[in-house]
């Protein structure tokens, strides 16, 4: 405690928005405020994606591998998402993974065998009924899992271990280990493929969207930092971070929307819309996937819950300091189970991501997935020692995970193999951060 | 002078044990509006304890609470807060990984007509009472780790006046401070008597406290070894009650008080 007491270097006290000593680049991400923690993931990752790309013969970057990367990505993402607020509390899950498994499989039972007998096949209704079953389940196995660790005192550890035993077996229980197949059409949609994306001028209206929230909430902060008389931001600041974030949206897009059907898949598509095959085939965009836009928007409700709400600031103060927590009047142990209750929910939608990308749901669906969860959380700069930790950065880990992954397929690399170099990566990762932390400091 | 007011806060016969342990045995203090009183002890008397019961931190076996004469019912921190009891622990209870603003509202954040937090407002009210404490306090973006610990005080001092505390309570106040900030929180305490705060300061070091307070009381083994004005017993008398629980006669004998044959 008494030890950052004493040398605060002079220097020191005299950051934020003031004119700030120092070379140009340190000025410049003053000005800009950008994470340099967040930037330096970004280019790790741009750094990996370029290295597969020449070592696989430049089969990487390409429209196809970055789509596919995007819909694999996600169902982790979302869980990611929940995991760096478990983290951040000093608290750990891992029964994500056999949630997922099991909310799963009662997913696709839903729809399957009791939906149907009561709405008949392919009802509208179906899907969505079958995901909100799986998200009350969810976040009722969430919310069970957080009364005992935040009621009984059992650590979160040995109380997730046992999660990931017992609805690992209840999955398997559901339809004694038979795989459910297939889902309903619509709930398939949230998988991705052809028909779960959703074409170019959409996707393009999407990235348009984003760009005016962008603007608008640089023009909102921008006010209410006049309104309080708050130093501003240089203006040139403003623009740079403005015009470099649209231009990464709509880049995103661009590569979502080059990526065009499947010759076999754009023939029948053809032919269902009675357009004429022409002689060089036909180029229809698939655009962002639905999944994607799931986790997308999972992204942005959890940085808006972690940001915005009394919840997730109370989240982060009982990371930082659980007695001063309780000791401000926080309810923390009721904030504890809303807060596995929200990562059992992320499973559900993580679970009908899954599942609806096999198009089945089996009993060992969602395996070692809590350790990719957790990894993707760890290498997004979530710290373990409880909270630090940002949603953005998870959302990154998870795609550096996957990038990894389909990168080292893409090279015909072995499994044992694979699971090498990912282990590696992990301990290398935290190891970077630590350094990256004590210089911080 | 302040005995015919009525005590802004009184308990009285106030006992707590752990496993057997009688940590605080019968304990009886009280505090006027705009009065410093010291509570006095080795490290183990009781003292934190029994102000801990006070903030809410514990619930008492048997004793009672009264504020402004009235009995209270006192079993958590947010019962406390609503008789305008505010604590500031020695171990300066700040979550260490947000930053200033939203120390001082934590657990009460302002909010927008949406329900979300008011971070804006939250960061000006923040600078117009820092800048009353501590006008040279400029880092309201960084996490309240990287403050020095009289910055960190003067967090957790702000927070306890934001809310209009009327009694304040300050453990080891200047305990992981400098002279030049332990003279400020000396500053800081006159200024708020003067606003007609009634204040606890607890400290096992005399030296810390007795030209700041107006009255001490003294425990040793969980139990009041007695209490005085300061102006009617010396620095060494209360050294003595400290250490032998031997009562001098400018003070009153409390229970704990040392059984003279």
């Amino acid at each position: 405690m008494t030890d950052h007491t004493i040398a605060v270097p002079a220097t020191r006290t005299a950051t934020g928005a003031r004119a700030a000593p120092g070379n140009p680049l340190k000025r410049f991400f003053q000005a800009t405020e950008i994470d340099t923690r967040l930037l330096g993931m970004v280019v790790a990752m741009l750094a990996i994606w370029i290295g597969f790309h020449i070592m696989s013969g430049g089969l990487f970057l390409t429209s196809r591998n970055l789509w596919n990367l995007s819909v694999q990505a996600a169902s982790v993402s979302v869980m990611a998402t929940g995991m760096v607020l478990v983290i951040v509390t000093r608290n750990i899950d891992l029964s994500v993974g056999s949630i997922l498994g099991f909310v799963g499989m009662i997913m696709a039972v839903t729809q399957t065998k009791f939906l149907p007998a009561w709405l008949g096949y392919d009802h509208p209704a179906t899907w969505f009924l079958a995901l909100a079953v799986g998200i009350v389940l969810g976040s009722a196995i969430g919310a069970l899992q957080g009364m005992i660790i935040a009621f009984l005192s059992v650590p979160s550890f040995i109380v997730t271990l046992g999660g990931l035993l017992v609805w690992r077996g209840a999955a398997w229980m559901v339809t004694s280990g038979a795989t459910v197949a297939p889902m309903d059409t619509n709930f398939r949609l949230m998988g991705g493929g052809a028909d779960g994306s959703i074409g170019a001028t959409a996707s393009w209206i999407v990235g348009v969207i984003a760009c005016v929230f962008i603007v608008l909430s640089i023009l909102h902060s921008r006010k209410q930092r006049k309104r309080f008389g708050f130093p501003l931001k240089p203006v040139w600041a403003e623009f740079f971070v403005g015009i470099v974030s649209c231009g990464i949206v709509l880049g995103a897009v661009n590569v979502l929307n080059s990526y065009y059907m499947p010759v076999n898949l754009a023939r029948k598509y053809a032919e269902e819309n009675g357009i004429a095959w022409p002689e060089g085939g036909l180029d229809i965009p698939l655009g962002i996937a639905i999944p994607v836009l799931i986790a997308l928007g999972i992204a942005i409700v959890m940085t808006f819950l972690t940001n915005r709400t009394r919840f997730g600031r109370y989240v982060f103060a009982i990371g930082g300091n659980p007695e001063a927590a309780e000791l401000a009047g926080i309810k923390t142990r009721w904030v504890t189970v809303r807060l596995f209750a929200l990562m059992g929910a992320l499973c559900a939608i993580a679970a009908a991501i899954s599942t609806a990308r096999l198009n089945a749901a089996t009993n060992a669906q969602g395996t070692l997935d809590e350790l990719y969860t957790i990894a993707a959380a760890v290498i997004g700069g979530t710290s373990l020692a409880g909270g630090v930790g940002t949603i953005a950065g998870a959302v990154l880990g998870a795609l550096v995970m996957q990038s990894l992954n389909s990168g080292m397929v893409l090279l015909g690399m072995d499994a044992p193999l694979q699971s090498i170099v990912i282990g590696m990566v992990l301990v290398l990762a935290v190891w970077l951060d630590t350094i990256y932390r004590a210089r911080a400091r | 002078m302040t005995k015919d007011k009525t005590p802004l806060v009184e308990m009285r016969d106030v006992s707590i044990s752990f496993g057997g342990i009688h940590a605080v045995d019968g304990a009886s203090v009280d505090l006027y509006p705009g009065e410093v009183v010291a509570l006095l002890g080795h490290n183990g008397a009781g003292k934190s304890t029994l102000i801990k019961i006070l903030s809410g931190a514990y619930r008492r076996d048997s004793g009672e609470i009264l504020i402004n004469g009235e009995q209270a019912e006192i079993n958590n921190p947010r019962d406390a807060k609503k008789y305008g009891i505010e604590t500031i622990y020695q171990t300066l209870a700040v979550a260490d990984n947000v930053d200033a603003a939203a120390n001082l509202y934590l657990g009460r954040e302002l909010r927008t007509p949406w329900g979300t937090l008011d971070d804006v407002a939250m960061e000006a009210k923040a600078r117009e009472v820092m800048g009353r404490l501590n006008p040279n306090f400029q880092r309201f973006k960084e996490p309240v780790k990287a403050l020095s610990g009289g910055q960190r005080q003067s967090v957790a001092i702000a927070r306890a006046i934001l809310f209009d505390a009327r009694i304040l309570i300050m453990d080891e106040p200047t305990a992981a401070l400098g002279p030049q900030e332990t003279a400020q929180v000396g500053e800081l305490i006159t200024q708020l008597k003067r606003e007609g705060i009634g204040i606890f300061l607890i400290s096992h070091d005399i030296h810390d406290v007795f030209d700041l307070a107006d009255r001490v009381f003294v425990m040793k083994n969980g139990r009041v070894v007695g209490h005085a004005r300061t102006q009617d017993v010396t620095k060494d008398e209360v050294l003595g009650m400290i250490i032998l629980g031997k009562v001098p006669p400018g003070a009153v004998p409390g229970p704990g008080a040392m059984q003279t044959a």
